[in-house]
């Protein structure tokens, strides 16, 4: 393999361009068994416990928009990262690069917002970091966190033990979060109401992982379900077959999509996971996710199925059906 | 399997399955009886670069038995946006201090010499996309001693937005705003594919947003002087599995006329302050098409009394056509006469992440759909 050129905004879509810079230069240099499974959270065994560890940063312009802001996005992306491998969060970090002129009152208001975020996941920010950088160097603020979780004794869960067979299940409506932010940055002036669905799912997993059958969960947030579905087919070589009409996107968030030329499967959600369970236990799980306030429209979204070549594919709502690829570079809004 | 009765997901009315379901199989009832009109085959064609991408969303395709075909047409605004006016808006970018502002997808059209408006920006342009001209218009109102570009292309659909953006900034006395006016009409293109003596299409399925601009009317002399079916339609599956059923119809009767399934936002006469914005700011040109060459009075520029506004004269830039790509079929399959996956190059040296030609790049071009849903 060559070196990559340059890189491009594609590079962090997400998508298959994000895919080939992971594997490029990140795997080429760091390579390891726990990189290797590139999951949301690498497992690290100590004597007596396996912890998951797990790090993202947040760029998000504006920094506020209806719904949430860039620190609860913040903490609620890495809690739910930890959480999918079935952790619990123990603690958090938490580093800022600053621009310098940045407001202090909106810089309190985004902590506050974290504080509330990690108080409501029960975790707490243990540790942190600054950095201010001259006017023009960054975008206003850039957060970066990290978590530690444990996960309890005999937990094990990797789409590489998802099963032909078995249930996807969808914890609810997909797109609101990438249509919020669309639309506050860009200021569509769409209304309807959309708002980023981000919050801190440990509360949702730690309810369902008490019934068996759940082989492996994944946070639908760059990319969306499309391109999860995409790695997950990936890693257990099975197709992952999903039902158009049970996969549910609200008529807001829909009418948004379709007037920018988006499709809503690879759109970023904040507060949504796809869960891979064993068929036979999929409806207490399903029953157990509605039970849950950030998992009231949760639905069964499809399956995973033995083909001989795998691949995600989508039964339309008309009963035709066609592939999902993973995303090439950004989804642009087209000319009409 | 179905959702939360609770949630606010809804199942439209116009994706319904059981409606779909009625809809397929008349279309599987019609469809032999029109080929057999037809002389085997039947050809329709969804003119309309959103209707290919429905089309290949809904995953239709493989419902339809296979005397019926569906060709794309000539209706995606980047795949017909010929290679030397793309040279041109790419030389526009380079222009020291200027402003480019454009719709998203043109970002990745590629230029002759390789280069696009997004690789542009790591040699110095600044590219902004908008969602509307009238969002150019303004910037350049708050960056007044920056030129600001507009990159105008595309249908009857875009060319009255970007005429109304143009006349305010006329209103505003702004000097600095400047947009490219790369406009293609519908109607003639259409004539273009129809007076080939080889031309094998049966039945157009015209564009919805265009015909909401333009109305029905100016499409009557394709029913009525070259005999082919003819339905405005929208963008909903339910709507194109209509659309399909009328245009057999039209066929098995032999009455060809223009129906208008898409009545819920098209009427006859059209939208008239948008026709009247367009007669203002542009008049009839003969611009280059991708692939198929310089066609007479099938597109719009800017009228004698809008000139200055004219991003092309005022930065004194014209670059004539490059040869097409070695291999690319997209010239061929703009015109009907193959698909996508007869080209040589589709899904081995083209694909949209390494696009040849037009219709891989362009997200609504035919090449780019049936890559896309494996259609």
């Amino acid at each position: 393999m060559t070196a990559l050129k340059k890189i491009v905004l594609g590079h962090g879509s997400g998508g298959r361009l994000s895919r080939e810079l992971v594997e490029r230069v990140f795997l080429k240099s760091f390579s390891n068994p726990s990189l290797r499974l590139l999951e949301d959270a690498a497992e690290v065994k100590i004597p007596g416990a396996t912890l998951a560890f797990t790090t993202d940063s947040y760029v998000v312009t504006p920094v506020e928009f209806p719904g949430a802001d860039i620190g609860r996005v913040a903490v609620c992306g890495t809690v739910n990262d930890l959480a999918v491998k079935g952790a619990r969060p123990l603690a958090l970090s938490a580093g800022f690069i600053l621009e310098e002129g940045f407001p202090g009152d909106l810089l309190l208001r985004i902590t506050a917002s974290m504080r509330r975020a990690a108080d409501e996941a029960g975790v707490l920010i243990v540790t942190g970091d600054t950095k201010v950088v001259e006017k023009g160097k960054a975008d206003g603020i850039f957060i970066n966190t990290s978590g530690l979780g444990l996960i309890p004794r005999g937990r094990r869960l990797t789409s590489a033990e998802v099963k032909p067979g078995d249930a996807i299940i969808v914890s609810g409506n997909l797109a609101d979060h990438g249509v919020a932010v669309m639309n506050a940055r860009d200021r569509l002036g769409l209304r309807g109401g959309v708002r980023s669905d981000a919050a801190p799912l440990n509360g949702l997993i730690e309810k369902i992982l008490r019934l068996p059958g759940i082989r492996a969960m994944r946070d639908l947030t760059r990319g969306g379900l499309a391109t999860v579905l995409n790695e997950v087919s990936g890693a257990c070589r099975l197709t992952a077959e999903v039902e158009e009409d049970s996969v549910a996107v609200s008529p807001a968030a829909r009418s948004a999509c379709s007037l920018l030329g988006l499709d809503p499967m690879y759109v970023a959600n904040e507060g949504k996971i796809a869960v891979f369970a064993a068929p036979g236990q999929a409806a207490k799980i399903l029953k157990a996710m509605r039970s849950h306030p950030y998992g009231r429209n949760a639905c069964i979204a499809g399956r995973m199925l033995k083909e001989k070549k795998p691949l995600v594919r989508m039964i339309t709502s008309i009963g035709g059906s066609r592939i999902m690829l993973m995303l090439e570079g950004e989804q642009l809004p087209r000319i009409c | 399997m179905k959702p939360a009765p609770a949630g606010s997901f809804c199942s439209p009315l116009w994706r319904d399955r059981a409606l779909a379901a009625a809809a397929v199989s008349e279309l599987r009832r019609l469809a032999p009886a029109a080929a057999a009109r037809a002389g085997g085959q039947i050809n329709l064609m969804e003119v309309c670069g959103t209707h290919t991408m429905a089309v290949a969303a809904s995953g239709m395709r493989g419902l339809f038995p296979k005397e019926l075909r569906m060709l794309s047409g000539p209706g995606c605004p980047v795949c017909v946006t010929s290679q030397g006016d793309i040279d041109t808006v790419l030389a526009l970018a380079l222009v020291p201090g200027v402003i480019i502002t454009t719709f998203g997808d043109m970002l990745k059209v590629k230029g002759s010499g390789g280069l696009d408006l997004n690789s542009a920006r790591e040699r110095g342009a600044d590219v902004r996309v908008v969602y509307s001209p009238l969002d150019a218009v303004a910037l350049a109102a708050a960056e007044p001693s920056r030129q600001v570009i507009f990159i105008g292309v595309g249908f009857e659909t875009t060319a009255p937005v970007i005429g109304a953006a143009v006349r305010q900034a006329r209103k505003a006395g702004l000097k600095n705003f400047s947009s490219t006016a790369f406009f293609k009409l519908v109607p003639p293109a259409l004539e273009m594919l129809l007076s080939d003596p080889e031309n094998k299409i049966h039945g157009f399925m015209l564009p919805g947003h265009v015909s909401a601009i333009i109305g029905t009317a100016p499409y009557r002399f394709i029913a009525e002087k070259y005999r082919v079916a003819c339905v405005v339609t929208g963008f909903e599956p339910l709507d194109i599995l209509a659309g399909i059923n009328i245009l057999l119809k039209q066929v098995i009767s032999g009455a060809p006329r223009v129906e208008d399934e898409y009545f819920r936002v098209v009427s006859a006469e059209g939208n008239l302050a948008a026709q009247k914005i367009m007669k203002e700011v542009f008049s009839l040109s003969t611009p280059s098409w991708r692939a198929i060459g310089p066609v007479k009075n099938t597109g719009l520029k800017f009228s004698k009394d809008y000139a200055s506004f004219d991003a092309v004269k005022r930065f004194k830039l014209k670059y004539s056509e490059a040869p097409e790509p070695k291999g690319c079929s997209c010239g061929k399959i703009l015109l009907g006469k193959a698909l996508p996956p007869d080209c040589p190059l589709f899904g081995k040296a083209c694909t949209p992440a390494n696009a040849v030609g037009p219709c891989m790049v362009s997200s609504e071009g035919a090449c780019a759909a049936w890559y896309k849903y494996g259609a």
